[in-house]
């Protein structure tokens, strides 16, 4: 099979999986069909109302052609409006959606950089002083609870110290440095909850790597430990690391929307928090369907580029 | 040479070899969840004061003789909540690990033994509900049905069905190329047979590695959701809602909060370390956790 053609086969069970994946979310979310009406009318609600109501929102059509509907609303953008308070959905999210991104490519770029070379200085000699250190502090790490490490951090750098907020919302008039000093604490919560995962992972791609005996034999031809670390090993760890990263900015997922809860910060993930306990179904379904994409964009992009960082699919006739 | 009577050959007898070997770290985890599963089954008999009685008028009362670890945000005795918090949590993660192993384990172990055309069509489904966030199915069901012990329960134990399934399939298949089973199967045994007298014996370690795993896992997840305030509703409360109700805490200087969250950390650290000993004594990889 050529590269292209692992690439276009794996495409289209992407899109496969998305096609599922919102199937799921609408039905999921539509469990419970005529309580959409009566959450909006509340105590007023007479059956002439809940019937024109339902009727407003289509909710009288059968199942699944409301769910083409909502699906082909969905990619052309129009994300409907909030049950609670009628605004505007795609607005609000458009909004939360750049600060959670921001949040999310910050703490990408502090924890993937830093995770590999913790995993990597901890395989360089398994058993070691150093690598005992670093499995032992990952493995208590991926104990804590995702937001055990931002209290203990707020605790610190907020309350005695007050050094930092301990409230990351979000005014207009914030320059850069405002934000920096806002998107801190949460970045390096953010950071602990996904780092641990990455480090313990990256280890074992690694010393999966070493045993091979391509290593083996580099080692006896008496390449130097540095070497063949970088120009032996790396190469071929590329592939597993880039998987291990992908899987665990996954993690960035739940610990976004814990640690925006967390923070008061408005982003995507306390909004679908916010529209869960309303059980507002528009807000959660546009959410997760965001969500959702993002991971299977994020796992179909890891397995191309790990399919690409393969010596033995690039190298190939 | 008596080799039906020595301990090593039988499961059993392996299993308490192992556990005479135990290192000293592994050791006192293994004691600490003891410790605490104990304090959980005769949380009524332990704690000093009923988990919802109101002892004080002050919030978030410092340490004292009476309250050893002070008051919550209601002025209740926060020790007493704890214990009870960690009743709720336990049994909680111990249902749900349990549902979802007895299932997840029984259909990945069919899917290997079996083989073929079930086989490929039951992992194919299972990969596509790993495509899901696990987070967002269970903020997606918890939307449509409410928070309740039951929806928690089941919710949780499918999304951690999909995960045992794929490790237990995985473990069950690298059994399933070995001689001794090529020559249950020419022998005529059936399925099942199979299932309990080659695959089971064979893979017990790395399960219960496993169920150590989820364990911990379904602690972390529903704490996180109860943290959210879509787990566990009050007045019911569990270690997670613990740390949602007394974050205020902390403006008052108190660390309230911390207690329970320390507690789960304990816990979920302690498990760890067991089960990474467990591991190491069977020299098994389980595929990566995802």
């Amino acid at each position: 099979m050529s590269l292209l053609e692992i690439l276009a086969r794996r495409l289209l069970l992407g899109a496969g999986t998305l096609l599922f994946v919102s199937a799921l979310v609408f039905f999921g979310t539509e469990i419970l069909p005529g309580d959409v009406a009566y959450a909006i009318l509340g105590q007023g609600a007479t059956p002439e109302l809940v019937e024109q109501v339902r009727d407003r929102l289509g909710l009288n059509e059968p199942l699944h052609l409301r769910y083409w509907i909502w699906l082909t609303n969905f990619l052309a953008g129009d994300f409907g409006s909030s049950l609670a308070n009628g605004a505007d959905i795609g607005t609000e999210v458009s909004r939360r959606a750049s600060n959670t991104f921001i949040l999310a490519s910050c703490t990408a770029l502090v924890a993937v950089p830093l995770a590999i070379t913790l995993g990597l200085l901890a395989s360089i000699k398994p058993g070691g002083r150093l690598d005992r250190s670093i499995t032992s502090v990952s493995l208590a790490l991926i104990s804590f609870p995702d937001f055990m490490v931002a209290v203990i951090l707020v605790t610190i750098f907020a309350v005695k110290l007050h050094w930092l907020p301990a409230i990351a919302s979000i005014r207009p008039s914030y320059d850069v440095f405002d934000w920096i000093r806002i998107l801190i604490l949460p970045v390096t919560a953010l950071t602990f909850t996904i780092l641990a995962h990455m480090v313990r992972m990256t280890r074992s791609a690694v010393l999966n790597v070493l045993s091979s005996p391509a290593i083996e034999m580099a080692i006896l031809k008496g390449v130097p430990r540095r070497r063949l670390m970088v120009r032996h090993a790396l190469p071929n760890a590329l592939g597993p690391i880039i998987n291990v990263v992908a899987l665990n900015l996954a993690y960035l997922i739940s610990g976004v929307v814990i640690i925006e809860t967390l923070f008061n910060f408005p982003g995507l993930g306390r909004y679908m928090v916010e529209g869960v306990t309303n059980r507002d179904v528009p807000i959660v379904q546009t959410c997760a369907m965001i969500f959702c994409t993002f991971y299977v964009l994020l796992n179909i992009l890891a397995d191309i580029l790990s399919i690409m960082a393969n010596p033995r699919v690039r190298y190939k006739k | 040479m008596t080799p039906e009577t020595h301990p090593s050959q039988t499961w059993f007898g392996r299993w308490r070899a192992t556990m005479s070997e135990m290192t000293f770290s592994a050791a006192i985890c293994l004691g600490f969840l003891i410790i605490v599963f104990i304090i959980g089954i005769f949380a009524p008999w332990i704690a000093p004061y009923d988990e919802a009685q109101i002892l004080t008028n002050d919030s978030f009362m410092p340490p004292s003789a009476e309250m050893w670890l002070g008051s919550d945000y209601l002025g209740r005795d926060v020790l007493s909540r704890l214990i009870y918090g960690i009743r709720i949590t336990l049994f909680l993660a111990l249902t749900i690990s349990c549902l979802s192993f007895l299932s997840g384990v029984g259909l990945g172990f069919l899917a290997a033994v079996s083989g073929g055309r079930i086989d490929s069509w039951m992992s194919r489904f299972n990969d596509a509900m790993l495509s899901f966030p696990s987070l967002m199915l269970a903020l997606i069901v918890i939307n449509s049905l409410g928070s309740s012990f039951t929806v928690l329960i089941f919710t949780i134990a499918l999304i951690d069905l999909t995960r045992v399934y794929r490790v237990s399939r995985a473990l069950a298949v690298n059994v399933m190329v070995m001689d001794y089973v090529e020559a249950a199967v020419v022998r005529g045994e059936k399925k099942w047979w199979i299932i309990f007298h080659e695959v089971l014996p064979n893979t017990l370690i790395p399960l219960a590695a496993e169920f150590g795993i989820r364990f911990t896992y379904t602690i972390l997840f529903i704490s996180a959701l109860s943290f959210l305030g879509l787990g566990v509703q009050p007045p019911q409360s569990d270690l997670g809602v613990m740390v949602k109700e007394n974050m205020q805490a902390l403006l008052y200087g108190e660390y309230t909060t911390l207690y329970p969250a320390i507690m789960i950390a304990l816990i979920a650290v302690s498990m760890n370390i067991f089960v990474d000993w467990l591991l190491l004594q069977s020299s098994t990889k389980l595929p990566d956790e995802v």
